[in-house]
C-alpha cells in the first residue's frame, strides 16, 4: 500500500497518514468483566482479511479517516 | 574453508508421521526446531513432531538480519539474550554443525541527545548485568567503522554510540538446520507442507492437531507459529495482544573493503551487516501497518536505502540484489510471550517481533524445559501471557530497533 485517498485531500503519499490503529469491541462471549478490561486494553484481533481502522492524516487535514483494508493483501476497500 | 562447512551440513532425517505423539510443536521455524531439539538432547523426549505449513525455516527464522546481540535495555532481557548469545557461541561445538558465526560488535550510534541519553543508559544497565558493552564518542565510532559519515550526511550528526563487544551474526538457515540435524537424528519427526486447520479438544483440554491430512494426536501442543499466530491461537480461543506487521530486509552485490561491525541507528531505526559471502545485508523499521502481505515495497527500499546511505555514504554505488519481507510477531510491549496459555494441553512462544533470530537457542531451551518438567523457567517467568492481565508489561522498544 502506497497511498490514501483521504476524502478532503485526495490521493497522497502514505507517509503524510499516521496508523491509528484497529477498531474493534470486546466479543460477547467474553463475558468476564476482568477479560473484557484485558480485552480491550491490550488486544488486537490481527485479522488476515477485512480490518476496519483509523487513520490520522497527520501531514494533510490533520483529520481521522476510517478505513477498511484487506490486510491478506494490503489494500484498502474502502475510505470513509 | 568452504569444503568444511560442506562436510559440516548434517542431513536431515525425513520420517513417515505417526498419528499420536508425546508432543506436537506448530511452526517449524528456529524457536520450534529449537525446542524440539533441546526436549530430545537436554530431557531425553524424543516423542516429538514439528508441523510446517511450509518449509523449515521458510517464515521469519530464514528472511531475519541474522543479528545475535544482549545490549537490552531493561534487567529481564538483558539476561535472557545473553544467556542466548552465549548458547550461540557454543552452537557449532554442541551440534558440529557450521552456522557461521562469527563476533562483530554492535556499533548503535546516536543522532540526538535523546538517543544519546537512551544509549547512556543502555551501556549502565548492560554493564550492571555483566554484559560488555561501551559508550563511544563520535571519534571511537570513527575508528571502529572507518566508512561512516560523522556529519550523517549533513542531516544525522552522529553524537555518539554504544558498542555492544559480543555481538555477532549466524548464517540464519544454517542454523535452523542444525537444530533441525540434531533433533531428527534423534527421532523427532519433521513434518513439512502440512497446514493445521485446527485443535483437537477433550473438554477443555487441547489433544492435538487436526491437519490438512488428517488428526494428529498429542500429550501436549506448543505454538512456535510467527506472523499467523492469532488465528492459531484463535483455535484456542485464546486472543493475544499481538500485531502482524511486515519487515523489509535486502543485500547489495559484494563489498570488498568489508565491514567488520555490525552498525544500527537509534533514531533512524535501521541496520547493516555484512555476510559470510560479502553482500552488505540491511533492515529497518516494520510498515506501520499490519498486514500479511510479503511483497517486497518499493516505498520501504527506498526509505531504508536512504537512511542506511546517510551513515555509510559508499552504499550509495551498491546494487541492491535481492529483497524480501517477513510477517512479524509483535506485541503490544516488544517483548516475547513464552509459556503457558490458560488453556490446558496448550503452550505458546511468540511476540518474537523484530528479535526472534537471537532467541532462537534461549527460547527453545527454556520452552523444553517447561514442556518436560511443567515448570516455567524462572528466565522466561517475567515473558508469560498473563503479565499483561497484572500491569507487569515488559516495554522494551527502543531495544528493539526497528521502530
Amino acid at each position: 500500500m502506497h497511498e490514501l485517498d483521504c476524502p478532503r485531500c485526495g490521493r497522497r503519499p502514505l507517509d503524510e497518514f499516521t496508523f491509528g490503529g484497529e477498531r474493534r469491541p470486546a466479543p460477547d462471549w467474553l463475558t468476564d468483566p476482568d477479560d473484557r478490561d484485558f480485552d480491550e486494553v491490550w488486544v488486537f484481533e490481527n485479522p488476515a482479511g477485512i480490518t476496519n481502522e483509523r487513520w490520522f492524516h497527520s501531514a494533510g487535514c490533520r483529520r481521522w479517516l476510517t478505513v477498511r483494508r484487506d490486510t491478506n493483501a494490503d489494500r484498502v476497500v474502502e475510505i470513509a | 574453508m568452504v569444503s568444511e562447512h560442506i562436510a559440516s551440513l548434517q542431513p536431515i532425517a525425513w520420517h513417515e508421521p505417526r498419528d499420536s505423539y508425546d508432543v506436537v510443536i506448530i511452526g517449524g521455524g528456529g524457536h520450534g526446531l529449537s525446542t524440539a531439539y533441546y526436549l530430545a538432547t537436554r530431557h531425553g523426549i524424543t516423542n516429538v513432531a514439528v508441523v510446517e505449513v511450509d518449509y523449515i525455516a521458510s517464515g521469519n527464522t530464514g528472511r531475519n538480519t541474522t543479528i545475535i546481540r544482549s545490549n537490552y535495555a531493561i534487567p529481564e532481557a538483558i539476561r535472557f539474550y545473553d544467556h542466548s548469545r552465549q548458547l550461540y557461541a557454543g552452537l557449532e561445538a554442541e551440534t558440529g554443525a557450521a552456522i557461521f558465526h562469527r563476533v562483530k560488535g554492535h556499533v548503535w550510534i546516536a543522532h540526538t541527545e535523546m538517543g544519546m541519553r537512551t544509549e547512556r543508559g543502555r551501556v549502565l544497565m548492560n554493564q550492571a548485568m555483566g554484559v560488555d558493552t561501551e559508550l563511544l564518542g563520535p571519534a571511537d565510532v570513527k575508528r571502529l567503522v572507518p566508512q561512516v559519515d560523522l556529519t550523517g550526511a549533513g542531516r544525522y550528526a552522529v553524537l555518539g554510540a554504544s558498542h555492544h563487544v559480543p555481538a555477532a551474526t549466524a548464517r540464519h538457515d544454517r542454523v535452523a538446520w542444525a537444530f533441525a540435524s540434531g533433533a531428527s537424528s534423534r527421532g523427532v519427526h519433521l513434518i513439512q507442507h502440512r497446514p493445521v486447520t485446527g485443535l483437537l479438544r477433550d473438554g477443555d483440554r487441547v489433544v492435538g492437531v487436526e491437519t490438512a491430512a488428517g488428526p494428529i494426536r498429542a500429550g501436549m501442543v506448543l505454538s512456535a507459529v510467527g506472523g499467523w499466530v492469532s488465528q492459531v491461537a484463535a483455535m484456542a480461543r485464546i486472543r493475544l495482544p499481538v500485531r502482524t506487521h511486515p519487515l523489509h530486509a535486502f543485500v547489495t552485490n559484494d563489498f570488498e573493503q568489508g565491514l567488520d561491525k555490525i552498525v544500527a541507528s537509534t533514531e533512524l531505526a535501521c541496520y547493516v551487516s555484512q555476510t559470510e559471502r560479502g553482500q552488505m545485508l540491511i533492515g529497518a523499521e516494520f510498515d506501520s501497518q499490519p498486514s500479511f502481505s510479503r511483497l517486497s515495497s518499493f516505498d520501504a527500499l527506498r526509505s531504508y536505502a536512504y537512511k542506511i546511505s546517510a551513515l555509510l555514504p559508499f552504499l550509495r554505488s551498491m546494487r541492491i540484489l535481492r529483497t524480501w519481507a517477513g510477517l512479524c510477531d509483535i506485541s503490544a510491549d516488544f517483548s516475547p510471550i513464552m509459556g503457558e496459555t490458560g488453556v490446558d494441553g496448550f503452550l505458546i512462544t511468540t511476540g518474537w517481533g523484530t528479535w526472534g533470530f537471537k532467541a532462537i537457542p534461549a527460547g527453545g531451551e527454556a520452552m523444553a524445559e517447561l514442556i518436560a518438567t511443567g515448570r516455567t523457567p524462572g528466565l522466561i517467568a517475567p515473558f508469560g501471557l498473563d503479565r499483561f492481565r497484572h500491569d507487569l508489561a515488559m516495554a522494551d522498544q527502543a531495544s528493539a530497533g526497528t521502530r
